[in-house]
């Protein structure tokens, strides 16, 4: 009888199979039972289409994007170790985070993974888009889709003003006056003089929609915790709880889209 | 050749030189789905590159660090937009032949485990991925200016990137249309695709032939209208969002003579020789009448006697008709009845009123440039400017 290598005593052990019920996936039964064991790869339907798996069709980018959202949650739980949400301190926790803190380049990862999810998003909608893959029964799906688009836009521009340099505060300036002109409910906008009874004025610079998201008149200190609060706390709540509606409607719906 | 370039790029001339390039690309899509063209046009697009980072003023531009993801983004949308047109023209020789597309064919039908199909595609990415943001995060410091500083706006104050087309057609749009109105419609309108769209045929695979129109319209909204927008908010916009061409330096004592004047104006003072009318409604009456005929347009198209000559123009055999996709855009018109029959109307109106306000954009653009018209409605008194 031929000795036992490493790895198959390894795989004997009580640890190893408390761990991983199964033996290794190179026969039909492990192979599904791997997928369907794996709080993480229970994701994945157990056997699907070959079209389904051809990077040429789906371009792979949904899967990015939401490892990307992965890698921006990891890196930014590990700069909110450092960085605190005041005009005191922002500015210079943001240098701090390059100048003291070792492998200082979460900050880029996260900045340039920001970037690169807002571009994965749109490509994967493209690609969704191309394929038809919005028609029934996947109509509702891609309504989920949009709206994380857009919550995907709404986090990168809230993160936008968290290193509170001249670039953040101007550019969250810039985005926030367009809420200024929201029809009736901004004090610049078209109804809002029509908000008013007498000289009881319902609709003005300090309470407006621009008001409730910046938390005053102008991009201050009440904005920036307010922004960080939605960037780190609410926006990604959300987004998680969408995500998961998203992905157990594609399988629900019936997977990755194919020809009837 | 750089003047020229400059002379061209601007959004006057740049814009309908896209709309004719994204037209040719949808006619002869088999053309450019072809590996061979992807090789020639992506050498050419990659000399081109090269000579024009060697500009200093251009190359100021495309390295200011918040700008490197955009030039990311029109490499892949670039290389993807080939891409999708590739497998389109592919499914589409197929199908014209009453073929299968390539997705339906027994081969990609059949099962294939998770593991290690998916899983191992999976973990290539992730991969790829993170080697791509560390070097990414090594190479580029992340952009960082000056403290905030609320007594002093640097010029231009731009929003970020992805917002750029946003704020681009403010020079079109006042605020309440361009920051609101318009992207809570785009909003709309994306969500209301599938409910809109009931064409069944498409479901699964790249085709362009099966929805010419559906491809066409959502195309035409992504490259040119956000795409583009993004590109000249970005690259094109320079101090006080004037012009700027690729190679001009950011002067910013460039003066641009820009007169703007309004519908009103144009009625009353050059048109009557009269001055403005003291009342709002009667001083913008013209703006107001036209606005309400260009939204009565979608109502117009259901009539019969207007779908009889569209009919007549669609069925000509005139060439330059045919070949300009006018005669084919007045068939589509004639379609309309026979569309609602199968749609209903309330599917009929919310498409037609997104397209028609989506069409205000590039419809005030052209007004702007031929006639330097500011408002068509102009009620500053009441934040209302149109």
């Amino acid at each position: 009888m031929a000795e036992k290598g490493l790895a198959e005593k390894v795989r004997e052990t009580q640890v190893w199979k408390s761990i991983f019920r199964h033996g290794p996936p190179n026969n039909a039964r492990n192979r599904a039972a791997v997928v369907a064991g794996n709080v993480f790869l229970h994701l994945h339907p157990i056997k699907l289409k070959k079209s389904g798996v051809q990077l040429g069709y789906t371009w792979c980018m949904g899967g990015l994007t939401f490892f990307i959202f992965l890698a921006l949650t990891v890196t930014g739980v590990l700069l909110m170790f450092y960085y605190r949400p005041t005009a005191e301190y922002a500015f210079n926790d943001i240098i701090a985070l390059k100048e003291h803190v070792p492998l200082g380049i979460m900050r880029e990862i996260h900045r340039w993974g920001a970037h690169a999810m807002v571009i994965t998003v749109w490509l994967h909608m493209f690609r969704v888009f191309m394929t038809g893959s919005y028609k029934p029964p996947r109509e509702f799906n891609w309504g989920v889709g949009v709206i994380l688009l857009v919550l995907t836009l709404l986090l990168s521009f809230t993160g936008y003003l968290l290193p509170w340099d001249q670039l953040a505060i101007w550019a969250i300036t810039v985005g926030s006056n367009m809420a200024k002109a929201t029809p009736v409910m901004g004090h610049g906008g078209p109804g809002a003089m029509l908000m008013q009874i007498g000289d009881f004025v319902m609709v003005s610079d300090k309470n407006d929609v621009r008001f409730q998201l910046l938390a005053g008149r102008f991009v201050g200190e009440p904005a920036l915790l307010r922004f960080y609060i939605l960037h780190c706390v609410f926006i990604p709540l959300v987004v998680g709880v969408l995500i998961a509606i998203h992905f157990w409607r594609v399988r629900k719906d019936g997977g990755i889209s194919a020809p009837l | 050749m750089k003047e020229l370039i400059n002379y061209l790029a601007d959004p006057i001339r740049s814009f309908p030189i896209t709309c004719v390039l994204y037209f040719l690309m949808m006619k002869y899509y088999k053309v450019v789905g072809t590996k061979k063209f992807a090789w020639i046009a992506g050498t050419l697009f990659f000399i081109t590159a090269g000579m024009f980072a060697m500009d200093p003023n251009f190359w100021l531009i495309i390295t200011w660090p918040d700008n490197i993801p955009i030039s990311i983004l029109i490499l892949s949308v670039g290389f993807l937009t080939w891409f999708t047109l590739y497998k389109c023209a592919e499914n589409d020789k197929r199908i014209e032949a009453g073929e299968c597309p390539i997705e339906a064919l027994p081969e990609n039908r059949e099962k294939v485990w998770a593991w290690p199909n998916l899983v191992y595609t999976e973990l290539f990415a992730i991969i790829a991925g993170t080697a791509f943001l560390i070097a990414w995060g090594i190479l580029f410091d992340a952009p960082l200016e000056e403290p905030a500083n609320p007594t002093w706006a640097p010029n231009p104050a731009k929003a970020p990137w992805y917002f750029l087309g946003l704020q681009e057609m403010l020079v079109y749009f006042d605020p309440w249309m361009a920051g609101v109105v318009l992207p809570g419609l785009i909003l709309v309108g994306l969500i209301a695709i599938p409910y809109i769209d009931t064409n069944p045929k498409g479901n699964g695979y790249y085709t362009f032939t099966e929805r010419k129109m559906a491809v066409s319209m959502f195309m035409f909204g992504w490259l040119v209208l956000w795409l583009y927008l993004i590109i000249v908010g970005t690259f094109l916009r320079g101090p006080n969002w004037t012009f700027y061409g690729p190679f001009e330096f950011w002067d910013f004592h460039k003066v641009v003579a820009e007169y703007n004047v309004n519908l009103s104006e144009f009625f009353w003072v050059f048109g009557l020789k009269q001055a403005l009318p003291g009342n709002l409604i009667i001083r913008e009456l013209p703006g107001i009448i036209l606005t309400i005929l260009y939204m009565g347009i979608p109502v117009a198209l259901t009539f019969n006697s207007l779908n009889a000559i569209f009919q007549s123009i669609g069925e000509s055999k005139n060439k330059f008709l045919n070949i300009t996709m006018i005669a084919p855009a007045f068939k589509c018109l004639a379609g309309i009845p026979a569309f609602i029959e199968k749609t209903g109307y309330i599917r009929y109106y919310i498409y037609v009123y997104l397209a028609v306000i989506m069409a205000m954009l590039p419809v005030k653009m052209v007004l702007r440039w031929l006639f330097s018209l500011k408002y068509i409605i102009a009620l500053p008194e009441w934040e209302l400017n149109l």
